[in-house]
């Protein structure tokens, strides 16, 4: 036989004998995992550890579980899909291997002390074999008990680990280990800083804890790194207060800047705006209903439905109620202010009559469920989508009024109405159209707000209040000052709630604007010049 | 002289001969006559009557700073339950050792939350006079200190109707605290005497009825004793064109501080009668809503007469309970419909648009930009 014929021997040789050698290597201890023999068992466990293999993983596993067995027909080691049988594999080769129920199968028992023997094992089998998640959570797992008999295959691992997030998450779990392992001092303390740069509430717990149990230099290191955290934590509590706060204050800019928008031009207070809100809200709510019975593909994308037609039935409500009954109450803002508050109630009582009393379920599409971990900082994803959809608002509406004639037209009635309208403008028509506009954008809110507050008849009620505080703390007639009334009071909310509690949190921002509105009665953005002057 | 104008005019003098009349005939034909005669009235017809005086006397003092004044107040409900809680208190002072759990200084809900000793601000409040002392000084010191502010700045129109429903709102969500020390959610309730009687008797019933009839009789003539006066004028000045009543060397300021505070005053009295009569004062007394409803019936009977506004407050609250009894879905769009049908058809109200021909001609409707810069 010549070399290369020889060669190609070898690896088919290898290729196909292997396998069956390896399983061969396997089948006598997975016997003894299944055999009565107590001592032996641990052994074969021992034994199949030190391999690595894989299939020698997934047998731990099973047996960990409860799911491994021997088949009393053929006497076969099987690892079952649940703990009562099912689909089977075979634990030496990995083949299926039929199925069947807990009748045709022995369990492999285990006591208390093969148990913990079985959970150190396989810690460290899955530190070297897995996916890197399952590196990390194994490493997890150990920053958690801190056995010290995971100390060894650790350190192992972290040797042979290329992963560098895996790398770090071993290396924190073997300093918690050393941590609270009686060993030499350098080597604890050297541990401590290594814990603490971990920074979380977990790390928080381990250090305090040697802190307290441990010789006089370990403990100063371990309180030394457990203040750093505590310092890192009142930041990040603070951070994720504002974050709560800027989130709050997206919210409200949506709610109040339509009002802000007719109340600058028109000098109406709109009480119905709270309900062109909540009519945006159960447009989204009818839309995504409509799709689910008559789209379902479209579902997950209902809200790009929802936001232009909410914009657009919102608007034309607002025009008819501006068409029907505000237009002729201008120049009468007081008045204006008990008619929209009239016409508040019988939208709010429709829709009652329409859907009911209760709360409608408007469900979130999957991009906007979960969270997401910034730094230690958890924030949910419609929050942040509601954030980004707040800015886009804000951007448009900006742009239409500062680069769109209606926009001009309507700074302009906003400053000087007479002026205005002997400058040819039709002040009416603009107010109209502002009223839409501003009915609109309130549709929109309500597209935004349904993600995350119930969709009830309510809704707009329980904005509407805050909303009239932006305006009347941003003051009118310019963007800027909702946008800094909303963030404000937004933030000021959410930081004032941990201290005093969120009732009496609201209590003093309101006692704040009441006895800012004496400082400046007119905002804190206030138009300036002689048309204000009364 | 004022003595003089207050007599003129019949529709002040109808307004207290009803009143009377009332006061008469009400708790006669209730305890007066057996229930199976044909002209008895049921003592629950006396407590629904009483009720709604006591929101005439709150629509009368509504009237006075809206109607003469130009204050829309969308917060004076925040007065009429303050005077409420304020009478509450001495109410529940009075239940001793009768309530619940027996403890004869704690009222009940005090020892339901392990309280062990009586707040500071709860002292005094078994002495009726104290009690009725705090009715007419808590709210009238929460307006001064409130005018005081609001009107010094000058803050007027829309920003301070908002101002004053923000007020009314902080109030609900503090009322609302049990930490407060007022009951919490459920308020003061459980009451058993008032000055020695049951108030659940029916000539306890009677006597509070008389006693609403008093001051609904004295909060009017007092209101128009105010009205018809110097001080009126002013307020009218005030009222038609602020600024230059401002530059003629008014103080502007202090006659809206005074008006608002005697005003809450009254607003006050108008709860302290009707909580014994409905047995309850809870925080939803300071919601928004009862407030703007207050206002509504003001601007449905006419602001600007006070007359008006006290049979508004009457006329809107008996279509109230009719409405709710017989069709409690229609109310909320009757009520809405209301409220822009009379901004609409009937700016005047009813009596103003009765009485038209006799008063003095209206000022001409202003234009938007004055009327835009009336509103800033």
């Amino acid at each position: 036989m010549s070399p290369t014929l020889r060669r190609i021997a070898l690896v088919l040789l290898l290729a196909l004998g292997a396998p069956a050698a390896w399983a061969q290597d396997l089948a006598a201890p997975l016997q003894a995992l299944v055999g009565d023999d107590l001592a032996a068992k641990g052994e074969a466990m021992e034994a199949l550890a030190r391999t690595g293999d894989p299939r020698a993983a997934a047998a731990l596993q099973a047996l960990g579980d409860g799911r491994l067995f021997q088949r009393k027909s053929d006497r076969k080691v099987v690892i079952a899909a649940t703990t009562r049988g099912g689909a089977l594999t075979d634990a030496a080769t990995g083949a299926a291997a039929g199925s069947a129920t807990a009748a045709d199968l022995d369990e492999a028992n285990l006591n208390n002390r093969l148990r913990r023997q079985l959970s150190g094992l396989l810690g460290s089998l899955t530190l070297t074999l897995g996916d890197a998640a399952t590196r990390i959570a194994a490493a997890e797992s150990i920053f958690k008990t801190r056995d010290a008999a995971a100390l060894a295959p650790l350190t192992a691992a972290i040797a042979a680990e290329k992963d560098a997030r895996v790398r770090r998450a071993m290396e924190t779990a073997r300093a918690a280990v050393v941590l609270v392992t009686d060993g030499a001092e350098a080597e604890r303390i050297a541990a401590a800083a290594t814990v603490g740069a971990r920074g979380d509430r977990d790390a928080l717990g381990l250090l305090l804890q040697a802190a307290n149990a441990s010789p006089p230099a370990v403990a100063a290191a371990a309180r030394e790194a457990a203040a750093t955290i505590q310092r890192r934590l009142v930041m990040l509590d603070a951070a994720q207060n504002v974050s709560y706060g800027i989130s709050l204050g997206a919210v409200l800019l949506l709610a109040a800047v339509g009002l802000a928008i007719t109340f600058g031009v028109m000098g109406v207070i709109n009480m119905a705006h709270g309900e062109m809100v909540m009519l945006g809200a159960y447009t989204t709510f009818v839309i995504q209903d409509w799709c689910r019975t008559a789209a379902p593909q479209l579902l997950d994308h209902s809200l790009f439905l929802a936001i232009p037609l909410a914009f657009l039935f919102t608007a034309a409500v607002g025009v008819l109620l501006e068409r029907s009954v505000i237009r002729w109450l201008y120049g009468r803002p007081l008045e204006t202010l008990l008619a929209t508050w009239g016409l508040s109630l019988v939208i709010q009582q429709a829709v009652r009559s329409v859907f009911g009393p209760t709360n409608r379920e408007v469900s979130n599409p999957t991009w906007m469920s979960g969270q997401v971990d910034v730094y230690g900082l958890t924030l949910t994803w419609s929050r942040l989508w509601i954030i980004v959809f707040a800015a886009i608002v804000f951007v448009v509406l900006l742009f239409v009024l500062k680069r769109t004639a209606f926009g001009l037209q309507m700074r302009a009635v906003t400053q000087n109405r007479a002026m205005a309208s002997s400058m040819g403008i039709r002040t009416h028509r603009v107010d109209a159209l502002t009223f839409a506009l501003g009915s609109g954008v309130a549709g929109i809110a309500g597209v935004a707000l349904s993600q995350i507050d119930n969709v009830s008849p309510n809704l707009g009620q329980s904005y509407i209040i805050d909303s009239f505080m932006v305006v009347v703390f941003g003051g009118v007639g310019n963007l800027w000052g909702t946008l800094a009334g909303a963030l404000t009071l937004g933030i000021a909310n959410k930081l004032l709630e941990p201290m005093a509690g969120a009732v009496l949190g609201k209590i003093a921002i309101l006692v704040f604007i009441i006895l800012f509105i004496q400082r400046r009665p007119r905002g804190l953005f206030a138009l300036r010049g002689r048309a204000v002057e009364a | 002289m004022v003595t003089r104008r207050l007599l003129v005019g019949w529709t002040g003098i109808a307004f207290l001969a009803v009143v009377v009349a009332l006061a008469v005939l009400v708790p006669a034909l209730n305890l007066g006559l057996p229930p199976s005669s044909r002209f008895h009235v049921p003592t629950h017809i006396v407590v629904l009557l009483g009720k709604w005086l006591c929101y005439a006397l709150l629509a009368i003092s509504l009237d006075l700073v809206w109607g003469y004044c130009g204050i829309l107040s969308l917060g004076h409900g925040a007065f009429f339950a303050l005077g409420g809680y304020a009478m509450g208190m001495y109410l529940m002072r009075q239940i001793g050792t009768r309530g619940v759990y027996g403890n004869p200084l704690l009222p009940d809900f005090m020892v339901f939350l392990n309280w062990k000793e009586l707040p500071w601000y709860w002292y005094g409040f078994d002495q009726f006079w104290f009690a009725a002392l705090m009715v007419m000084l808590v709210p009238g010191a929460l307006a001064f200190l409130f005018g005081w502010f609001a009107f010094r700045s000058r803050v007027t129109g829309v920003y301070l109707s908002i101002i004053t429903q923000a007020l009314t709102y902080a109030l609900l969500l503090a009322f609302f605290r049990n930490d407060m020390g007022f009951g919490g959610n459920n308020g003061l309730t459980d009451f058993r005497e008032i000055l020695g009687w049951g108030v659940r008797e029916p000539g306890t019933r009677a006597a509070l009825f008389v006693a609403t009839c008093v001051a609904l009789a004295g909060g009017f003539v007092a209101a128009r004793a105010m009205v018809v006066s110097r001080l009126g004028l002013v307020l009218v000045a005030v009222r038609d064109a602020e600024s230059r009543t401002r530059f003629l060397g008014w103080r502007v300021d202090r006659f809206k501080v005074f008006v608002f505070t005697a005003s809450a005053v009254m607003a006050g009295i108008a709860g302290a009668l009707y909580v014994p009569q409905v047995g309850i004062i809870n925080p939803s007394e300071f919601a928004p809503t009862n407030s703007i409803e207050a206002v509504i019936w003001v601007a449905v009977g006419g602001r600007g007469t006070l007359v008006g506004a006290a049979l508004g407050a009457v006329l809107v609250n008996g279509f109230k309970t009719w409405l709710t009894g017989a069709f409690p879905e229609v109310w909320l769009f009757a009520l809405g419909a209301l409220f822009v049908a009379v901004t609409l058809f009937l700016p005047k109200g009813i009596l103003g648009t009765l009485g038209g021909r006799r008063r003095r001609p209206v000022p001409p409707t202003p234009t938007p930009a004055e009327s835009r810069a009336a509103a800033e």
